[in-house]
C-alpha cells in the first residue's frame, strides 16, 4: 500500500511540474493525456466487457462539437459564427470563454453518454464481430452526416473560440494541458473505483461468457448500458477538451476520425493490455512517443508505419505489455503460484 | 422517368456490390475471417487497369489482367498476415486487416496520388424510353462482365478439384485435413481467388465509376453488408442484396443529395444489424 501511495504520489507531481519542465512539449504532453483517457475508456468497454468498439469516436466527435457549439452558442448566434469561419467578428472575453468552455464540457460530457444509453439498448444486443463492424458503421455515418449539417460548419469546419488575450503568453498551453490532465486524473480515479466493485466483476462475466452470466440472473444488458454509458461520459470530456485544444474542428479529419484516433484508442490499449488498469496508461504513453517519433521522422509514411505497427501489435503481442509481465511474473500480480506444479507443467511438455 | 434511371442505375451498380460481396462471403465462409481491407484491394485493382489505360491500353483488358495480379497479391497478403489470424479471435482478424487496409490506403496515395480519377473506356451511352434514360455502355458492360465472372466462379467452385476443397474446408476444415485436403493451400487459394474477385470488380469500377486511394473502406462496408443481409452461402441472396443496395444508394443519392451517400450507406448498415438483431433477440437468439 506504502508503494502504491509513493508511486501515485510521484506520479501527481510529475504531472503538475511536467509543463513546467518541458515547456515546449505542452501540447504534447495535453494531447497524451487525452490519449491516456481514450485508451482508458476504450478500455472498460473492450477490455473489462469484451465489447470491442470502433465507435468511441462517435463520442468523442460529438462532444468536440457540442462543447464548441455551446461555447460559441452560449454567446453569439452559432449559425452566423460557423458561416464566418474563423472571422473575429465575435470576441469571447475571458469571463466568456471560461464560462462557456466549462458549461460545454458538462453538456459535451453528459449528452454522449446519454446518447449511448439510448442507442444502446438496439446496438449492445449485436456481439463479437457484428458489434465491431455495427460500431465502425455509426462512426463512419456520423462522420460523413455531420459533414453535411451546415450549423456546425458543414465541409469547411468549425472553428473554436480562440483563448482570450491574457497577460501570460503560455496561458493557453498551461490551461489545456491542466484542463486535460485534471480530467485524466478523474477519469482514472473514477475507473479504478469503479474496477473495485462489483461492478468490474459483472463486466468480466459478461466478457468471459455472457449466456452464462444471463443465466446467474445478471441483467446483462443493464450492465452492459451502463458500461458504455461510462465509456461516452469520458470519451465526450475528452472530445471536448480536444476540441479547444487544437482549435480546428473537421468533421471526418478532426472530430469523427476513425482513420486515427478510433483506430488509436483500440491500439493504445491493446499494446498496453487489454483487461487492466495500467495496461492502457502504459500503452497509451508508448504510442504517443512511438507515434510522434514516426510522425517527425517519417513524415508522409506515416500511415504506412501505423498500418505495419497495427498488423505487427495484434498478430505478435494481442496481450499487450501487461499481459507479458503478467505471463513473466504473475506472482506480482496477485496470483498465487505452486512452484512445483509449473516446474510438473513444463516438464511435461 | 428519374425514378427509372435511379432504379437502372442502381441494378448494374449493384451488380458489381454483388461481385465483391461473394468474394467476402467466400473468405468468411471458409477461413472464418471478415476483411476490411476487402475495399482497399478493390480499388488496387481499379488502379491497375487505369495504369494499362495511362499506358495505352484499353482497360477493358484490366479485367483481366488485374485479376491475375491480384491473385498473387492475395496469395502474398495470405502467407504474410493471414494465416497467423485465421483461426485466432474475429476481432484480431478485424484488427489486422484493418491495419492492412491502412497500409495500403496510403502505399496507393503515394504511388498514384491522392485524385480521383477514371478510366476512359470510350464505349459511348445508350438512350432508352425517348432518350429519358441514358445508361452508359460501359455500365451494361461492368455488369455483363461481372455475372460472368460470378458464374464462372459457381461452376469452378462447383466442379474442379480446388473447388470441393474449398467448399470441404468451409464445411469442416479438421475433417477435411484428415482425408488429405491441404487447409492452408485451400485458404492461401481462397483469398487468392477473393483479391482476384475484387480485382475484376475494382477494373470494371475503375471504367465505370471513379477510383480514389482512400474509397475503400465503403466498398468493404456495402459487402459485408450484402453478406449478413444474405446469409453465407446463399448465391441468388447476395446477387438480390446487392442489387437493392444499389438502388437503395441511387435513390439516396437522388433524395438526400450526394453528400449523404457514403452516410445513408453506413446508417444502413447500422439499420439492418439493429433490424436482425430485434428480430433474433425474440427468439433469444443473438447474430452469429
Amino acid at each position: 500500500m506504502n508503494k502504491n501511495i509513493i508511486l501515485y504520489g510521484a506520479i501527481l507531481i510529475f504531472g503538475i511540474a511536467a509543463p513546467f519542465i518541458f515547456p515546449a512539449f505542452k501540447v504534447q504532453l495535453s494531447i497524451l493525456c487525452i490519449l491516456i483517457i481514450l485508451a482508458i475508456t476504450w478500455n472498460v468497454q473492450g477490455g473489462e466487457m469484451g465489447y470491442n468498439t470502433f465507435g468511441n469516436i462517435l463520442f468523442y466527435g460529438l462532444g468536440m462539437y457540442l462543447c464548441a457549439s455551446v461555447q460559441v452558442g452560449m454567446f453569439f448566434p452559432l449559425g452566423e459564427w460557423t458561416e464566418g469561419g474563423g472571422e473575429k467578428t465575435f470576441v469571447h472575453t475571458p469571463a466568456q470563454f471560461f464560462q462557456g468552455f466549462a458549461v460545454g464540457l458538462a453538456v459535451a460530457a453528459v449528452v454522449p453518454a446519454i446518447i449511448a444509453g439510448l442507442i444502446g439498448y438496439s446496438i449492445l444486443g449485436l456481439r463479437g464481430h457484428y458489434f465491431a463492424i455495427c460500431t465502425l458503421g455509426l462512426g463512419v455515418a456520423a462522420g460523413e452526416i455531420s459533414g453535411g449539417i451546415e450549423i456546425i460548419g458543414a465541409g469547411q469546419g468549425f472553428t473554436t473560440p480562440p483563448f482570450p488575450n491574457v497577460d501570460r503568453l503560455e496561458a493557453r498551453g498551461e490551461f489545456f494541458y491542466f484542463c486535460s490532465f485534471i480530467v485524466l486524473v478523474f477519469t482514472f480515479l473514477a475507473v479504478k473505483a469503479i474496477y473495485s466493485t462489483r461492478f468490474k466483476l459483472v463486466l468480466n462475466a459478461i466478457r468471459d461468457n455472457e449466456d452464462k452470466a444471463e443465466a446467474m440472473g445478471i441483467q446483462t444488458m443493464k450492465y452492459k448500458i451502463i458500461g458504455w454509458m461510462i465509456s461516452a461520459f469520458f470519451c465526450g470530456l475528452a472530445g471536448g477538451i480536444m476540441g479547444g485544444l487544437v482549435g480546428y474542428i473537421d468533421s471526418t479529419d478532426v472530430a469523427f476520425d476513425g482513420r486515427e484516433m478510433g483506430v488509436f484508442m483500440v491500439l493504445m490499449a491493446i499494446l498496453g493490455g487489454k483487461g487492466t488498469l495500467w495496461g492502457p496508461v502504459i500503452g497509451a504513453t508508448l504510442f504517443h512517443i512511438f507515434k510522434e517519433g514516426f510522425w517527425t521522422f517519417f513524415l508522409g509514411w506515416q500511415y504506412v508505419a501505423l498500418g505495419v505497427l497495427i498488423v505487427v501489435i495484434v498478430i505478435y503481442f494481442p496481450e499487450g505489455i501487461m499481459g507479458w509481465l503478467r505471463e513473466k511474473y504473475p506472482e506480482r500480480f496477485g496470483e498465487v503460484v505452486d512452484e512445483a506444479d509449473r516446474k510438473a507443467q513444463v516438464t511435461l511438455k | 422517368m428519374l425514378t427509372l434511371q435511379a432504379v437502372l442505375d442502381g441494378l448494374l451498380l449493384g451488380i458489381l456490390f454483388a461481385l465483391i460481396a461473394y468474394g467476402m462471403a467466400l473468405q468468411w465462409g471458409v477461413m472464418n475471417i471478415i476483411n476490411i481491407a476487402q475495399g482497399d484491394l478493390v480499388i488496387l485493382g481499379g488502379y491497375i487497369a487505369y495504369f494499362m489505360y495511362l499506358y495505352g491500353i484499353h482497360p477493358a483488358w484490366g479485367v483481366i489482367v488485374s485479376p491475375i495480379i491480384m491473385y498473387f497479391v492475395g496469395v502474398i497478403i495470405y502467407k504474410l498476415v493471414i494465416n497467423k489470424v485465421v483461426d485466432r479471435d474475429l476481432f484480431i482478424s478485424i484488427l489486422a486487416t484493418f491495419g492492412i487496409s491502412i497500409l495500403f490506403m496510403q502505399l496507393m496515395n503515394f504511388a498514384f496520388g491522392a485524385d480521383v480519377v477514371l478510366a476512359n473506356s470510350g464505349y459511348g451511352t445508350t438512350m432508352l424510353f425517348d432518350n429519358s434514360v441514358t445508361l452508359p455502355n460501359s455500365k451494361i458492360f461492368s455488369a455483363f462482365i461481372s455475372i460472368v465472372f460470378a458464374i464462372g466462379l459457381v461452376i469452378y467452385m462447383k466442379k474442379s478439384k480446388l473447388g470441393r476443397a474449398i467448399r470441404a474446408t468451409a464445411q469442416n476444415a479438421r475433417a477435411a485435413k484428415i482425408l488429405g485436403v491441404d487447409t492452408e493451400k485451400v485458404y492461401a487459394a481462397t483469398f487468392g481467388i477473393n483479391a482476384a474477385l475484387c480485382g475484376v470488380a475494382g477494373a470494371l469500377i475503375s471504367i465505370t465509376f471513379t477510383i480514389h486511394p482512400y474509397m475503400g473502406l465503403p466498398y468493404t462496408i456495402r459487402s459485408f453488408m450484402i453478406v449478413i443481409v444474405a446469409g453465407l452461402g446463399n448465391l441468388p441472396g447476395v446477387a438480390m442484396s446487392g442489387m437493392g443496395l444499389g438502388v437503395f444508394e441511387e435513390f439516396a443519392d437522388y433524395i438526400l443529395g450526394t453528400e449523404f451517400r457514403i452516410g445513408s450507406v453506413f446508417l444502413l448498415l447500422v439499420l439492418i444489424l439493429v433490424y436482425r438483431r430485434f428480430k433474433l433477440s425474440r427468439k433469444r437468439e443473438y447474430l452469429k
